[in-house]
Formats: structure tokens, sequence, C-alpha cells
């Protein structure tokens, strides 16, 4: 409550318009060009990854923790639920029947 | 915007136009009475601006109860319609609508405002901390879940419910087939609601992380305070995943996106599947907390430290992460492949192991304790029967082959039932009992609390147990009737019985807190249990600023050994400080009125409309930013006097426990 900062959010500024570049940019790939299924699938897959880098670095504070086991604990958490959700995911509703 | 006003108010069932008697009737009753006793101002400074945990825990607690009593109501019209064969109590359609909106208000408004509720009002105390870690966050989140469920509650009778299940599972929740507005309440006021707890388990996390008190280190945190930080993290993980979904399903039906509609090439299963990744989770967001409290209850009551702690805490752990890796089995039938379901009907087994190492640890706490029969006590003694009947008919369902049998039947809605109601319900029912002093200065009595003991569970027991013989029959679920000839008339007439003493053991609770507002003794101690936490080394009903010296811990069940050493258990005046308090602020209501303004105007797909509500958002947001109210300060000498009022009182009454 005590400090606010008069610095200008440099970083989230460029991180919100990054974000927004990249949202459109997918979705005008998906929706206006005409590059075959598996070209779009591979761009905007490149843009999601990048998109989630943005996010992580500029606006949750990934570079800031002075506690390095709190953040490792994080991390590995992240990436065990995006593993599950993403992963998970494709996997059961590709296989077997679901898919016919 | 093309407003078919004929299709907004509900028409032409008496029930429903009774029920909307009753609400006109009952808003103008509590209007009438409010400006009858002059409170509006007392409502709006005391309670609708407030950011103490304890009052936002109790507002959580009285939406709950209304919500059982609306969800309640609604399970009482279905065992209505199916208490005889080819009954014409409700049609199909409304039958639907009930199943739905039952399902959606009990776990979403009933079940987790309660839990939410009494985490508020207890898991700051335990951990010694003046408030939580963001208290006008805290009461966003209250105003967001109850604008949330506002706007569900409105539903039947203004523009029609949902009646896709609470499940809303697609093809059907597509507008393709539920061309209505009825779904679009599920989409959105569940977003609503769902923002408001995801701020919620963030709050938790941190104020159980950074504010816990001197000494207090993970390993020494109080079993409440253990699940309720490790469900505030599963909601971290997963209402991000239903906010998704429901985005996702709100461009489908109110955009014509196909992320899930067949027609345009969407993938209708992939509701299912993300509906689950939240979904399954989500019941363990609701039976840890539920677990904590037993944990509380049965080592105040049984005079021991919780047995086996460290084993406790592992268990949590392990089933925060399996949760994560279970939800296929409630679409084994999909057909995703023997690969899939053997895989996930092991990890589904797997939950019965951590689960079952606690329940030993609970029974080895009442070993050679020496036992207190309180209303609490009873409820967990009730719990541990009740839900092992729910648990192993969890892996029975399990096994992704046996389920292609049950899939469906009511053998599954007794299931959930037998986990969710000992589980969650009798948690809560035991936490008021046993939490109702340290949050209103009195306890509820004992005597009718036996009444409403014995009819629930008694209810609760021949309700759904005729439920799993009727389901092995081959009774489906949402089914709104069935025929002479399925024999199944019987058991159907019992479970209906069942519900009828269920919803007396209901009323019994209600009188008694209004038996107990009216007569209990307020002269009560700040320990009336003689228990073992840190929430009962302070003021019942709690001052507002929790503790006047934070206390320090080196161990667990911190407050029994303060009795016992006695030490720490008075307050030298040179203790006392000047504490910081946050303001009030009236910002979180009015978040919570235009989000549910704004969500009514998308429901009815008036988009106009709700563009110029949601400008009240961003105003609200920008407003907030602007905000540097730094609170204020209580005086060292209203804090002493404050004090003094409680401590050394004499004659106080300690004979709750006969
Ligand atoms: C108060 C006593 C209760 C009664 C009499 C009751 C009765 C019922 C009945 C008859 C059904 C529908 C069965 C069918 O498929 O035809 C049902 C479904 C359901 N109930 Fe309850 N119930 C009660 C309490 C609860 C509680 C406390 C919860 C959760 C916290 C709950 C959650 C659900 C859910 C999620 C469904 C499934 C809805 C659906 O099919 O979409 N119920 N209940
Ligand atoms: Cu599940």
């Amino acid at each position: 409550m005590e400090k606010h900062t008069n610095r200008f959010p440099i970083s989230h500024v460029l991180g919100f318009i990054f974000s927004l570049i990249l949202t459109f940019g997918a979705a005008f790939i998906a929706l206006k060009t005409n590059l075959s299924f598996k070209v779009i699938m591979w761009i905007i897959g490149t843009l999601a990854v990048l998109q989630a880098g943005i996010q992580l670095f500029m606006f949750m504070h990934l570079r800031e923790g002075e506690d390095g086991k709190t953040n490792v604990i994080n991390i590995i958490y992240g990436v065990f639920m995006t593993v599950v959700i993403v992963v998970g995911s494709i996997w059961v509703m590709s296989a077997g029947h679901a898919t016919h | 915007m093309g407003i078919k006003w004929n299709e907004f108010f509900i028409t032409g069932d008496p029930l429903i136009l009774g029920s909307q008697i009753a609400i006109v009737l009952t808003m103008v009753g509590i209007v009438a009475g409010v400006t009858y006793l002059k409170k509006w101002k007392w409502l709006w400074s005391e309670w609708i601006t407030t950011v103490d945990h304890k009052r936002i825990g109790i507002m959580y607690i009285i939406s709950g109860v209304l919500m059982f009593f609306r969800g309640g109501m609604d399970g009482l019209l279905m065992k209505a319609q199916t208490s005889r064969p080819e009954m014409e109590f409700l049609d199909a359609q409304h039958y639907n609508e009930i199943f739905t909106t039952h399902g959606v208000i009990m776990i979403l408004f009933m079940a987790m405002p309660m839990l939410i509720g009494i985490m508020n009002v207890v898991v700051p105390l335990q951990i010694g901390a003046r408030d939580v870690a963001f208290p006008q966050l805290n009461a966003l989140s209250f105003w967001l879940f109850f604008g949330g469920a506002m706007l569900f509650n409105i539903s039947f009778v203004i523009g029609g419910s949902p009646d896709a299940g609470w499940t809303s599972y697609f093809p059907l929740a597509g507008k393709e087939f539920s061309p209505g507005i009825g779904n679009n309440y599920y989409a959105v006021a569940l977003q609503i609601a769902g923002i408001g707890t995801l701020l919620s388990g963030i709050n938790f996390v941190v104020t159980i992380l950074k504010m816990r008190t001197k000494g207090m280190t993970l390993m020494k945190m109080p079993m409440f305070t253990w699940t309720s930080f490790i469900a505030s993290v599963i909601i971290i993980a997963a209402f991000p995943i239903f906010t998704v979904a429901l985005a996702l399903m709100t461009f489908d039906r109110l955009y014509g996106a196909h992320f899930f509609t067949l027609s345009g090439g969407g993938l209708d299963m992939l509701w299912a599947n993300l509906f689950w990744l939240w979904g399954h989770p989500e019941v363990y967001i609701l039976v840890l907390p539920a677990f904590g409290i037993y944990s509380e209850i049965i080592s105040t009551f049984s005079r021991k430290t919780l047995f086996g702690y460290k084993s406790m805490v592992l268990s949590i752990l392990i089933i925060a992460f399996l949760s994560m890796v279970v939800w296929v089995h409630h679409f084994y039938t999909m057909g995703s492949g023997p690969a899939v379901n053997s895989i996930f009907s092991i990890t589904t087994m797997a939950i019965a192991v951590p689960t079952g190492i606690k329940i030993f640890n609970w029974l080895f706490t009442m070993r050679k304790g020496r036992i207190k029969m309180t209303n609490a006590m009873l409820w967990s003694l009730a719990f541990v029967p009740c839900f092992i009947i729910g648990g192993v008919t969890g892996v029975m369902l399990g096994m992704g082959a046996a389920d292609y049998q049950y899939h469906n039947t009511l053998f599954l809605v007794a299931h959930f039932h037998y986990t969710i109601i000992p589980g969650v319900v009798f948690a809560v029912f035991a936490a008021l009992y046993y939490w109702w002093p340290k949050m209103f200065g009195f306890t509820l009595n004992e005597k009718i609390g036996r009444w409403h003991f014995w009819l629930f569970v008694i209810g609760f027991n021949a309700t759904f147990m005729p439920m799993f013989f009727l389901g092995l029959d081959g009774a489906v679920r949402r089914s709104y009737t069935y025929s002479v000839e399925s024999g199944f008339a019987p058991l159907f007439l019992v479970s209906a019985i069942g519900s009828v003493i269920l919803a007396l053991g209901f009323f019994a609770f209600c009188y008694n807190i209004y038996w107990s507002i009216r007569h209990a003794d307020r002269n009560i101690t700040g320990d009336p249990w003689n228990a073992r936490t840190l929430e009962w080394a302070t003021a019942s009903p709690v001052q507002p600023y929790n503790f006047a010296k934070l206390p320090e811990v080196d161990g667990l069940d911190p407050f029994w050994k303060m009795k016992k050493n006695n030490e720490g258990l008075t307050i030298k005046d040179s203790d006392i400080e000047e504490i910081h308090m946050p303001s009030n602020s009236g910002l979180p209501f009015f978040m919570g009125v235009v989000f549910g303004v704004a969500g009514f105007f998308l429901v009815f797909e008036w988009h106009i409309a709700a563009a110029i509500a949601a400008i009240g958002i961003i105003a609200g947001l920008i407003y907030r930013s602007f905000d540097y109210d730094e609170g204020y300060h209580i005086p060292v000498d209203e804090i002493k006097e404050t004090e003094s009022k409680w401590r050394n009182v004499e004659g106080e009454v300690h004979n709750y426990v006969k």
C-alpha cells in the first residue's frame, strides 16, 4: 500500500500490445489466408507459445521472484498443468472411437 | 434488439406463477421491513461495504443456506414427481430444468459459498492474522459470486431455466438443440460467479503463504488451513479451464462460433472433456476443506492431537495431484478406447488410497480419546460410514469396464449424493455448530440440533440408498417418469418419503437458528469447546481486528499449549499498539451489480445494452486503480476497552457440552 511507483509501466504496455498483435495475427492467419491446414496449425501453435512466453515474462513477474525455490515449484506446477490440459485433451480426444 | 416481451416472463405454469408471486411478496416484505426498522444505513455501512473477512464469510454462509433451500426445493419437487409411476406433477421439460438448476445451485451456489464462507471466517483466525491478504478483493469475490448466483436464480421466472443438465453437454446445450435463452444463463452466470471464486482462490493462497503469525511454519498449520490452502491451489489450477470452456460456449451460443457445435466442424465431446477437467478437481475443492473441518472437530472433541499429521498433509497433496488426472472417468462411455479408459481407471481407483489413509487417521485420533458427543462431533461420526459407502461405490464406478453398466443410472446419482452430502453438507453442518459461537457469540441449541441430526441423517439414507438399487435395476437418471411395469415404484416411494424426512431435518436446523438467536445464552467465553487452535484464543464473536496482539506459535495445537502452560492468555496494556485496518468500500458491491446487469443483457443477447453496462465494469476498474485509500487506525484506548470486555469476565457459561 505504501509504495506507489511513478515509473511508467512500459513492459506491461508493450506486453499488452504484443499480445494483441499475436491474437489478431492468429485470427487473421486462420480466417483470411489460404494456407494449408497444417501450415496454419503450425503458425498459430507457434504464436500461442510466444503468447504464453510474453504473459509469463511481461505480466507474471517471472523474473522478479526473490525466492528461487518457490519459483521453481510454481514453474513445475505450471508445466504439469499445461501438459495435463493440452496433451491430455489431445490424447483423450483423438484416441479410440471418439474421433470417428 | 427484437425483444419478445411475451417470452420475457415465464407464464402459464401455476407452480412458477406461485413462485413469482412469492418472490415479489418477499422482496416487498424485505424492503418494507428494512425501511420500517430504519436499517438501510446499518445494512450499507456494516455489511454491504464491509471488507472484514468474518462478515464476508457470514454473508457467504447466509447465501449458502438460502441456496440450499432453493436447491433442496428443487430436489423435493423431483422426488415428488417420481414418487409414483406416471405422475403428472411436472412435465418432462420442467423436470429437465429442475434437475439442471438443482445441480448447478447445489454445487456452485450452495456448497462452494458455504465452504468459502467458512474458510473466510476461520482461516485468518487459525493462522493468527488480522485479515486476508487482499480484503477488498475478498469483498469483490463475494459480490461477484452473489451477482452470478442471483442472475442464475432469476432464470426460472424471467426467460426460462437452463435445461441441459448441470454438465450442459453439447450438442444438446448448443443453439441448435436448445434455442431458448435458458442456457445462456448457464454460460454467463457461472462465468461471473467463477471469476469471484478464482479471486478467492488467489486471495487464500497469498493469505496462507504470507500472513501466518510468527512461528507458524507450513508444517505447524492447523489441518483446516492446510486443506483450504490446497483447495485454493486447485481452484487456481482448475477454474481457468472452466472460464475458457464457458467463454467458448458463450461464443458458440451467442456469436455463432463452432467450437463445440458439430455442424461447423466443432468437437462436441471437447466440451465434456474441458468441463470435467474442471469438474473433477472441483469436487475435490469441495471435499478437501470439509476433510479439514472434520480433522479439527474430531481432534477437539477427542481431546487429542490429530493422529498422523504428516500423513494427512501428504495424502492431501496426493489427492490434489491425482484429482487433476482422473477426469475421463466421467465419460468412459464416450469410447476413447482401452488405453485411455484403463489409465484413467487406475488413477481413479488410486484416489481411494490417500482417502483411506485419512479415514484411518480420524479413527486413530478418536482411539482412546475422551470423546464428547456434541452435535459437531455427531456429524463427523456420521460422515465416516456414509462417506465410505460413497467412496466404495465410487471405486465401482471408477472401473471403466464396469461403468458401462452403471453409467447414466440412478446408481451414479446415489453415489455422488453419498459422497457430496456426507462429504460437504455434513461437514458444513458440523462446522456451523462448531464455529457458530465464534461467528455470533452464542452456541446453537444442542437438543434441537439432535433432531436436526437424526432427521437429516435418516432421511438422507432413506432417500439415496434406494437409488443404488433402482440404478442397478436399470432406472436411468434425468428421467422424469417410469412405468408401472418397470417395478420401480416401491423403491421410488421409499426414496420420496426419505426426502421428506430429510427436509424436516433441514427445517429443524432453521428452527434451531431461530430459537438460538432468540434464547441462547450470550455469556460465553472465547473458547466454549475447550479447543486447540488459535481462532479460540480470541473473543466470541471476534473483534474486528481479530487479535489485540498477534500470537506466537511453536507447534501444533498452539492454543491448547497456551492453556496448558498458562502463557500468552493475558495481555499487558503495554503490549497493545494501534492497529491498521482497511477501509470499507462500496466498489465491490457496485461491481457485483454491474456484472449482474451486463450479464443479464448478455443472456438476452441485447448486445448494445450489455456493452453499455460493461462500461460500468471498466469504470470500476479505473476507479480502483486510482484509489489510494490507506485505511485507518484503531486507537489504543479503543482496543483496551474492547479487550477488557471479553477477558476476565466472571460467570461465563461452560456447560454446553452435556
Ligand atoms: C437436499 C437433498 C437432495 C435431494 C432430495 C436431491 C435429489 C436429487 C435428484 C432427485 C436428482 C436427479 C436425479 C435424476 O437424474 O433424475 C439430483 C441430481 C443432482 N443433485 Fe441432488 N439432491 C439433494 C442434495 C444435493 C446436494 C447437496 C448436491 C450437491 C452439493 C446435489 C447435487 C446434485 C447434482 C450435481 C445432480 C445432477 C444434476 C444433473 O443431472 O444435471 N444434490 N438430486
Ligand atoms: Cu470425477
